[in-house]
């Protein structure tokens, strides 16, 4: 046998699973994406998403994806930083410590925020016995944006904690050797150099932040619709497999877009690949 | 002998309890060529990073010019170090790498292009502006790191275990290189290494480092042919060395049998360590030698033969470009010139000499 054709024959389980579970799946949303219940072409199901409450689910789900994102970035980066100085984190102890909440599964998670969250909470409760005022964001995009950056900050952090612990000290050293600030050295050498991790953090995020419905139904009480939440009606409610099927397709665009241009700035290729 | 540039006076310093270095005294001329010797964890490493600004010594201050700059950021100092492992930024081009020092300080960009064409030119790589650093073999990565060093006109430049990572060949190679542009810089070199042969070929000044304290400071001559202790003599170079008794002056008993030798002032009947190379030994006929003895062992180096000759109940290092195969009965003779004697340490681990000149 040659040594190319037991390369293949390792790959194969894999490649049955891809066959069975992604290929075959996303043909058939793509076949009804784009046809009719009946089977004949069409590209109304694509021009659902024109709808005014389509549209306007996109640019919801769009805007707090975005919103989370950032916000993870901004919480996760320092976060990373501070870990990565850390001298007793020498075998990662620590980072696991941030990653343990995705042990427990992550409806359950979402849940404990709804009860925290809610008018006569576990918040609320104690913020009433403090005599403050009362915290009142549940069924609001602030309870979806605090779900989103709650379950995926972990996703944002691992990223960027590998990227930056295998800086070389010596180049930041070499830096600041070289006369640079601690924010020129940042600037110039840290953040580039960390940007991979960066990138795919930001990926990481972002995707299942514009996809979510269960986030956005547990939080925002069915009453803010975001793109998945459309598109999960129409599978569920309305058995219109079609519509929701081309909808899809138009989120899976725009997931697209967003992949490429993280692409291009990830020179090195080390972070996301298509 | 020209000025004093850096002073380091009574520097102590201590990792999580660990004495790295003891009151470290330690001055260096302008335009010196200085080597930090020393098996790892002497603390030669340390003293570098502490001139470079990236330790701050618990006792003791760093003085440069006058000056003290103990508490001076990195970035402040007028010093630029070459790193072990080469630390060049591989995000950036060659030319961004050598120009990085000279944007932070804001130079025009006719004197900084200038500048990257004179440094590529000194490290014999030009034309390589727009390659990446990781497209650059060991040694290249190296010059680079050495030209961006260079470009910001150090008074200093600070070497730690620069040719650590490269071959042999190259290393030489690069030892010569070296040389070549300290003088053509006539800047001041602090050279970190564990490696003898280079400290003796680059240094014009080495300093034997062993756990946190100096051990001898001198040339490399002074290092190789009169170490001041077993260790200098056991680090620098193979060696014998051997118990022995002074009986008086320019007389030493060794293994029961006396030899000349030029040493004065040890006093009567002192016991002292002698030290003798092992090219120094000379084998002849049994009844010329001082001693004799039998050849134990026999392996051919090339350059010469390394031979183990059993005498007076010692085995002796040789090195002789005549072969004497085992069992052979010779002679064993040293020129007075060639016996370096050394008082007995006062401790186990040889504590610091006193140096003044």
């Amino acid at each position: 046998m040659t040594k190319g054709k037991s390369k293949w024959l390792l790959s194969g389980p894999f490649l049955v699973w891809t066959a069975a579970f992604i290929i075959i799946p996303l043909a058939i949303i793509v076949y009804y994406g784009l046809t009719t219940a009946e089977g004949s072409f069409t590209l109304a199901n694509i021009a659902e998403i024109g709808r005014p409450e389509n549209i306007k689910a996109l640019l919801l789900a769009l805007l707090l994806s975005l919103v989370s994102t950032v916000i993870c970035l901004l919480m996760a980066y320092p976060l990373a930083m501070t870990l990565c100085s850390l001298k007793f984190n020498a075998n990662g102890l620590i980072v696991m410590i941030f990653i343990v909440p995705m042990w427990m599964n992550f409806l359950l998670r979402t849940l404990a925020w709804q009860t925290l969250l809610e008018k006569t909470g576990v918040i609320n409760m104690i913020l009433e016995a403090l005599h403050l005022p009362t915290l009142n964001i549940i069924n609001t995009p602030y309870a979806i944006v605090l779900g989103m950056v709650y379950n995926f900050l972990p996703f944002m952090l691992l990223p960027i904690y590998n990227s930056l612990i295998k800086i070389d000290k010596n180049v930041v050293n070499a830096a600041r050797d070289l006369g640079a600030n601690s924010f020129q050295t940042f600037w110039h050498i840290t953040f580039p150099l960390s940007l991979p991790g960066v990138i795919s953090g930001i990926t990481m995020v972002f995707v299942p932040s514009l996809t979510t419905f269960v986030i956005s139904d547990l939080l925002g009480g069915a009453k803010i619709l975001l793109i998945g939440n459309v598109i999960e009606q129409k599978f569920k409610q309305g058995n219109n497999w079609n519509v929701g099927s081309g909808l899809s397709l138009v989120l899976m665009v725009f997931i697209l877009i967003s992949m490429a241009i993280m692409h291009k700035y990830d020179k090195d290729g080390e972070g996301v690949t298509l | 002998m020209s000025n004093k540039l850096i002073d380091l006076v009574g520097i102590t310093k201590s990792f999580d309890g660990e004495v790295v270095l003891d009151d470290l005294n330690l001055y260096i001329r302008e335009n010196e060529f200085l080597t930090l010797l020393g098996p790892s964890g002497c603390g030669k490493t340390t003293t570098l990073r502490i001139l470079g600004g990236f330790e701050t010594p618990d006792k003791g201050s760093v003085i440069f010019n006058g000056q003290d700059i103990t508490n001076l950021p990195p970035n402040k100092r007028q010093l630029n170090t070459v790193f072990q492992k080469y630390a060049l930024f591989t995000h950036m081009t060659i030319a961004e790498n050598i120009a990085f020092g000279l944007k932070i300080k804001k130079k025009s960009k006719s004197y900084i292009d200038d500048k990257i064409k004179y440094a590529l030119k000194l490290v014999n790589l030009e034309g390589y502006e727009n390659r990446k650093p990781d497209s650059l073999s060991g040694g290249q990565q190296q010059r680079i790191a050495i030209a961006r060093a260079i470009v910001n006109e150090p008074k200093v430049l600070l070497l730690d275990e620069p040719l650590g990572a490269l071959d042999l060949k190259l290393r030489q190679d690069m030892q010569y290189e070296l040389i070549r542009l300290k003088n053509e810089l006539g800047i001041t070199f602090i050279y970190v290494t564990h490696d003898q042969e280079e400290a003796l070929t680059m240094s014009d000044t080495i300093v034997v480092m062993n756990q946190g304290y100096i051990q001898q400071i001198g040339t490399p001559e002074d290092i190789y042919n009169e170490p001041q202790n077993a260790f200098v003599a056991d680090f620098i170079g193979d060696s014998n060395i051997i118990h022995g008794t002074m009986i008086e002056d320019r007389l030493v008993e060794i293994l029961g049998v006396r030899f000349k030798c030029v040493d004065e002032g040890f006093g009567r009947n002192q016991p002292v360590d002698v030290v003798i190379r092992p090219e120094d030994i000379d084998l002849l006929k049994p009844e010329e030698g001082t001693l004799q003895g039998v050849v134990t062992h026999l392996i051919f180096k090339g350059v010469h033969y390394e031979m183990e000759v059993m005498a007076g109940g010692y085995e002796w290092l040789v090195h002789s470009t005549d072969l004497f195969p085992v069992g052979t009965k010779v002679g064993i003779s040293v020129d007075p010139f060639d016996i370096q004697i050394m008082n007995k340490p006062e401790s186990e681990d040889e504590e610091a000499v006193a140096i003044d000149d």
